[in-house]
């Protein structure tokens, strides 16, 4: 069991390799029980529904997201080894992404503003779940 | 090249070399997944804002509380953390893989990627089962026009609105039709073949009190998008874990053959590994999007 050589000229540095399995089956240990906690917070909503003020159903949805952020960051950094990387090929794949922040708050906050207009300042019609066709009922029967 | 540490002060943009520090292929695979990345960013986006215009999305708790061979037990959350578990660990078997292939471990790359491909598979299997689940499924729902209909949850109809108030409940089944009163009856027996015979022949307001007293839960029609996002999006995941998992056969076969060893080195596995780490990555974020919240 030699160790691998590349023969690509374009890598200069060849990350160490020679460390063991440990560290992967902690991240794997790290991830189930990220996800446990999501389960549990998860199924506290559920257990709780109907019961919980807005604030709180929010910030336990916000709690289980920045969760799924941290296991995100975990795969990305340690299973795909872009930690492993140089740090121009880290902000190449990172950067770009950071236009999610944008993107996310303008596209929900359009469509909060949407349900707003529908509910109380449009007026132009009521709120009604659009209707099931009955083409499509039929069909299925 | 037995270097580990790289010098600070590297000049890494004076040419003659990778100022990523990576081969051609694995850069380039790098760019698809993060390209592949906006796309279900877009996709979940899309979804999202859907959602935040509408009173009432569909409770995921409601939807997904089914287990195979578990019957109409309520378990919310069970299955699709199987799924989730499934993935985590086939994607641990991956990261092994990639192991194994710097250790220059033949025999250990292989077993890993047939590890790896078996996850790849339960995942689709399960996601199969869900799948048909809600396509088949039998929901109790009030249509626009006040009749109640039995209608499984499809890219058309989405049966999982808010419950229906007892005089509400009271109102539409006088006004449905015996035909589907027949239909709702059915669903209390889960498909006992005699007893279907008997509702047909039973009059309208026996069925009502039949259907009144159980505890049938019916509930208005949701929001239709529920079921193009959730089809839409998990199959496209479910596409992705697919070719995933061809890839990772074909990686398999050519460990098999010894590709990799002549060529002296395991690139291509950690290529494939990238790709099957990032259907897991995809993976995570769906989870929290249709399930958890």
């Amino acid at each position: 069991m030699s160790a691998q050589h590349f023969e690509n000229p374009e890598v200069t540095f060849q990350p160490d390799h020679s460390g063991g399995t440990k560290k992967i089956w902690k991240i794997f240990w790290v991830l189930s029980a990220l996800t446990i906690i999501e389960l549990a917070l998860g199924y506290f909503l559920y257990l709780k529904h109907g019961q919980l003020g807005d604030a709180v159903v929010l910030s336990t949805k916000i709690v289980i997201g920045i969760l799924t952020l941290a296991k995100a960051y975990y795969i990305v950094s340690v299973f795909m080894h872009l930690g492993d990387e140089v740090r121009n090929l880290i902000m190449t794949i990172i950067v770009p992404l950071v236009l999610f922040v944008w993107f996310i708050i303008a596209f929900l906050a359009d469509g909060n503003s949407w349900k707003n207009l529908r509910n109380t300042r449009g007026k132009s019609r009521t709120y009604q779940t659009e209707e099931v066709s009955k083409e499509a009922v039929e069909s299925h029967k | 090249m037995g270097s580990t540490a790289i010098p600070t002060g590297t000049k890494w943009w004076t040419g003659g070399k990778s100022p990523f520090n990576v081969s051609y292929g694995k850069v380039m695979m790098w760019y698809f997944l993060m390209s592949d990345a906006f796309t279900f960013g877009a996709f979940l986006i899309s979804y999202g804002t859907i959602r935040f215009s509408v009173n009432n999305w569909a409770d995921p708790n409601q939807v997904f509380n089914s287990f195979p061979f578990a019957g109409h037990a309520n378990l919310p959350l069970a299955f699709v953390s199987l799924m989730t578990f499934i993935l985590i660990f086939s994607s641990v078997t991956m990261v092994l893989a990639v192991h194994e292939g710097h250790q220059m471990n033949k025999k250990g790359v292989e077993k890993f990627m047939i590890l790896t491909i078996i996850g790849g598979a339960a995942f689709l299997g399960c996601q199969a089962w869900e799948w048909t689940h809600l396509l088949t499924g039998e929901h109790v729902a009030m249509l626009n026009d006040g009749t109640l209909s039995v209608l499984p949850t499809t890219v058309k109809m989405n049966p999982w609105g808010e419950a229906l108030s007892q005089t509400e409940m009271v109102k539409a089944l006088q006004k449905t039709s015996h035909e589907q009163l027949v239909a709702i009856a059915n669903t209390l027996h889960h498909g006992a073949e005699n007893a279907h015979h008997a509702a047909a022949s039973l009059t309208n307001q026996d069925l009502i009190n039949q259907i009144a007293t159980s505890e049938i839960h019916a509930t208005h029609t949701g929001p239709i998008a529920f079921g193009g996002y959730f089809f839409g999006i998990t199959g496209f995941h479910g596409f992705h874990v697919l070719s995933g998992v061809v890839i990772n056969i074909v990686m398999y076969i050519k460990t098999k053959l010894g590709h990799f060893e002549q060529r002296g080195h395991y690139e291509m596995i950690e290529k494939a590994g990238l790709y099957w780490h990032f259907v897991d990555l995809v993976w995570v974020f769906v989870f929290l999007c249709f399930y958890l919240v």
